[in-house]
């Protein structure tokens, strides 16, 4: 109990490498991430969630709203690199994110109790947490 | 006998060409308080004579889908038939003390919350039903919005067409060329629900898409 209470006051950063989240089946994913924002970590996670992916965290988030105590959603945000380089050069990213998945994507997902706000840009990301951590 | 079988065959191969023509589903999705009910009471009053539901200041004012069925728009001589399918706004958080800063009271607050996240739920699973989408988006705000990102997402993953509106044109703030650079891949009209403004070029839009179905 005193071990979650200090918690409370702590603010954690999870990096999440490709190769973990990779190997989970989508459900696990989204189990994964939902399970480490409830303890109020944000994710910095290697690569990204397909859109189908990001549509049931979104649900799932919605259906934890009112049942977690304190819990009042997500904030996420994906960037990709390589969206505005020239024609060749995505073609060179396309079969690079064909051969070793899209790596080259960050994903950042925090609960909205902590991450006011995830501001973004297409290449870059700010993240503006709540004042009374 | 023979006629039977031309005849269905007939009514198997073009009615469904015509069916899928003329009475598509069409959602209208975004973010909350995009202005989606706004443009629904548009084209409904438009063409319709009357609005589908009530618009607010306060965010998820719908909280449930709501449709209006065989919305006859003509345009140049064309007509298209739709059902008009208005979503909840999507969003990733939900915080009751937010509308609390609208007046509500607490219960009241918790109450519109709850319904809130229901009604996100109801509008992803929508996404398996429509033909076709028109993304609202408030032309005023930033467009790089994960939520945005995810509804697009979707949407091409399902091959469903889409057309994005810019809502709000009227306001200082809205930038249109933004959002355009922001999506370079789609169709992007700037238009004013509340006031009607540029309608015309959103209708020629709205047939646009109809034919991509």
């Amino acid at each position: 109990m005193a071990k979650n209470k200090n918690l409370k006051n702590k603010l954690t950063l999870r990096f999440v490498s490709y190769s973990e989240m990779s190997k989970l089946e989508s459900n696990e994913r989204i189990k994964k991430l939902l399970d480490n924002i409830v303890e109020n970590k944000i994710i910095v996670l290697q690569g990204k969630l397909e859109p189908v992916e990001e549509a049931t965290l979104i649900s799932s988030t919605m259906a934890l709203i009112g049942r977690v105590k304190g819990f009042k959603g997500v904030e996420l945000a994906t960037i990709q690199p390589g969206k505005e380089n020239g024609f060749f050069e995505n073609i060179k990213v396309g079969l690079a994110r064909a051969l070793v998945g899209e790596r080259d994507s960050l994903t950042v997902i925090g609960p909205a109790a902590i991450v006011r706000d995830i501001k973004k840009d297409p290449s870059k990301i700010d993240l503006m947490l709540v004042k009374s951590l | 006998m023979v006629i039977r079988i031309i005849k269905s065959f007939f009514n198997r191969v073009f009615g469904n060409i015509f069916s899928s023509r003329t009475n598509l589903k069409i959602g209208l999705y975004g973010p909350p308080n995009a202005g989606k009910t706004s443009l629904a009471n548009r084209i409904c009053k438009d063409w319709t004579g009357e609005e589908l539901g009530k618009v607010s200041k306060i965010p998820h004012e719908t909280r449930k889908v709501q449709f209006k069925e065989k919305v006859e728009i003509k345009h140049k001589n064309k007509v298209l038939t739709l059902k008009l399918v208005d979503t909840p706004g999507i969003a990733t958080k939900i915080d009751y003390e937010d509308f609390m800063k609208f007046g509500l009271n607490k219960k009241e607050s918790k109450k519109r919350a709850k319904e809130a996240t229901y009604g996100v739920i109801e509008a992803i699973k929508w996404l398996e039903d429509v033909d076709a989408v028109v993304i609202v988006l408030d032309a005023s705000q930033n467009p790089y919005s994960q939520v945005n990102l995810t509804i697009i997402g979707n949407l091409v993953a399902r091959n469903i067409p889409v057309l994005l509106v810019g809502n709000k044109i009227d306001l200082r703030k809205a930038d249109i060329k933004k959002m355009s650079a922001a999506f370079p891949e789609y169709d992007v009209v700037g238009i004013s629900a509340k006031q009607g403004t540029n309608m015309e070029e959103f209708y020629e839009s709205l047939f646009k898409l109809a034919k991509k179905v």
